[in-house]
């Protein structure tokens, strides 16, 4: 065994350009698969999996999934509004433990702004056991004042700090020409939670019905806040209303209320199967990733094919004195397998980094762009399967130079017969 | 008796289609320790007799005893298994793995029958006159140092036979006769007989036993 690795050694350190850029596409293409199945897995199991604090979203009758993505990871549209009353009479509902209100609509530069109480920090678990925490010098709003908490990510984005003032601008979308004329004031930056909240602007719900050009419908009639008079409840509504349930039964029976007897709401409960619901209509993308995977895989044992069988040519003469000191077909053939797996083997472990980057940036843009974190250092079998699979791999696409090898001629390749 | 031929036989299909006969010799033997040059011309068949003693190439017909196998019955493998245990090998352009220093072609010489002795190795390279060069690669040794290198490597596995084929054709008068003076006296030493293929009058004569190919093989030169 030690002369085959000293005799593989020496022809890889002897074909160093050629076995750098075979191990370079082995280490793409593993790097590729491992990174296809981890974010496959990380991001259905960050979106579907993760404790969201809520068990429960209740909104305008529509889609559920837009439902969820618009209250629990402030993405996509609001399917519309409900009644205050709505939430009045679920906040009493004994099978609901504790009820937010949302009302969204208005952003700053892009980040949200969402319109609530002030249980969303005092009573509101975003994970089990946490709550939202100000950083030092800033505290929760006041729900009477025009008062702002920021999530860490906006803090970090848009340099929004304690004592800043700024106004809203209207819609979902930034717009420039959107100005709100209300001026809120910063007065806490959340900790950050790794969760989709770290991107949101959080300010007192009668804001949202308050602000200069909004209009409420509660009614059905068009009503608009005057300074100084206090808003009817029926005129005001809310965008959703973000439920923890007392069971799982609770929300089983809620949903049957809500989405098949009634018919001014919709109940997205549970949200881990809303959001899987998601990912299996875009199911196919996953299965056209894991193609062209696949395919950078087959390129990759093309390369390492292509590499160690041109190099056989030039080595027949080594391949042959190797013979006339006794080294059996099988011994060639061996380093040849050993040396294509060997190449394989440093590609795979070199997929490592590949694999790293890609989640690295995956994760940032994921991040940046939902407030979803994907855990990149989470052990998964894939990340000890692939590089095992692409040392077969390249073991297997070493069998042709391997028989060529294998059918060297000794005498014809040592010196001309006499 | 380390080597003993019997009607050995072997044919070549020439690009006509023709069965062309290369070696017909009926008898040729070797005793233990025993040096014999053989003498022959281009195209006299010397390097296939060379080759089919060594078992790197397969005998039509005929007998060739290695100390006490039978090389002819022997599979492939068998042949490759018994020409790394007893028979050493050099050539005309010394075949060394140009990538492997002059330590690791002795070594590998060994692999693949008694097993790697990296002190042994050494010593047969020391033996040479190479022992601050054990660390070069061929292409940093002169012509002479590779045949040097060669020599050490067809000693390291302690044949019983060591096959030289022009073992001085590519050097000098002067590297020439050191080379040879080198092959006879190691294989002297270690009591391993010699059969040393060449055409050179010169070397021929250093020799007891001079046998020419063209009394002992019953075919006709090729050219």
């Amino acid at each position: 065994m030690n002369e085959l690795l000293l005799i593989v050694r020496r022809s890889l350190s002897q074909h160093a350009l050629s076995t750098v850029v075979t191990a370079f596409a082995i280490a793409l293409a593993s790097g590729l698969v491992m990174s296809v199945f981890v974010i496959q897995q990380q991001t259905y199991k960050a979106f579907t999996g993760g404790d969201v604090g809520f068990d429960a979203v209740l909104g305008a009758r529509g889609s559920q999934l837009q439902l969820v993505l618009n209250t629990i990871f402030h993405l996509e549209t609001s399917p519309g509004n409900i009644p205050y009353t709505l939430y009045q009479e679920v906040v009493k509902n004994p099978k609901v433990d504790l009820a937010i209100p949302y009302a969204v609509g208005d952003n700053y530069q892009g980040f949200r702004i969402v319109g609530t109480t002030e249980e969303i920090f005092t009573k509101f678990e975003y994970q089990r056991g946490k709550k939202f925490e100000v950083e030092s010098g800033g505290k929760f709003f006041d729900s009477k004042q025009k008062e702002a908490v920021i999530g860490s990510f906006v803090a970090s984005q848009t340099g929004l700090k304690v004592g800043d003032v700024f106004q809203p601008y209207h819609g979902l979308i930034f717009s420039e020409d959107a100005k709100h004329n209300d001026d809120y004031k910063v007065v806490g930056v959340l900790k950050n939670t790794n969760s989709p909240s770290d991107r949101v602007i959080w300010i007192p719900i009668e804001g949202i019905y308050r602000m200069k050009g909004h209009v409420l419908r509660g009614t059905g009639e068009n009503y608009k806040a005057k300074e100084g008079e206090e808003i009817p409840d029926e005129a005001k509504e809310v965008s959703a209303v973000m439920l923890k349930l007392k069971s799982p039964q609770a929300g089983i029976s809620l949903a049957q209320t809500v989405n098949n007897q009634g018919k001014v709401a919709t109940l997205a409960f549970p949200i881990g199967r809303t959001m899987a619901e998601l990912f299996n209509k875009i199911g196919w993308i996953n299965r056209v990733l894991e193609l062209v995977a696949y395919l950078v895989v087959i390129v990759a044992a093309f390369s390492i094919l292509a590499s160690i069988y041109n190099s056989i040519n030039e080595r027949r003469r080594e391949f042959a004195i190797l013979r006339a000191l006794g080294a059996k077909r099988t011994t060639v053939f061996s380093v040849i397998i050993l040396e294509s797996a060997i190449t394989a083997l440093i590609g795979a472990v070199c997929g490592y980094f590949v694999y790293l980057a890609i989640l690295f940036a995956t994760a940032f843009i994921v991040r940046s762009q939902t407030g979803v974190i994907i855990d990149i250092f989470q052990f998964d079998w894939i990340l000890i399967l692939t590089p095992v699979g692409m040392t077969i791999v390249g073991a297997i696409a070493g069998l042709i130079p391997a028989f060529k090898a294998y059918r060297t001629d000794v005498a014809e390749n040592l010196i001309p017969i006499s | 008796m380390v080597l003993s031929v019997k009607n050995l036989r072997k044919s070549y299909v020439s690009p006509d289609g023709e069965n062309q006969r290369v070696v017909d010799v009926p008898n040729f033997s070797i005793n233990s320790a025993e040096q014999i040059a053989l003498q022959g011309e281009s195209g006299s068949g010397k390097t296939t007799f060379l080759n089919l003693i060594a078992g790197i190439l397969q005998a039509d017909e005929g007998e060739i005893w290695i100390d006490e196998s039978e090389m002819t019955s022997l599979t492939e493998a068998e042949r490759d298994g018994l020409r790394a245990e007893k028979i050493g090998y050099v050539f005309q352009t010394f075949n060394l793995l140009q990538g492997f220093s002059a330590l690791e072609n002795v070594l590998l010489g060994m692999s693949f029958g008694i097993g790697a002795d990296r002190n042994y190795a050494e010593k047969l390279l020391e033996r040479v006159g190479l022992a601050d060069r054990k660390n070069y690669k061929p292409r940093q040794l002169s012509v002479g140092q590779q045949q040097r290198v060669a020599v050490a490597r067809a000693l390291a596995n302690r044949p019983k036979i060591v096959l030289a084929d022009e073992p001085t054709g590519n050097l000098d008068r002067k590297r020439a006769f050191e080379a040879l003076d080198l092959i006879r006296e190691i294989c002297a030493e270690n009591g391993t007989a010699l059969l040393l293929v060449s055409h050179d009058q010169e070397i021929l004569s250093k020799f007891e036993k001079v046998e020419n190919l063209a009394n002992i093989n019953r075919v006709e030169s090729l050219i």
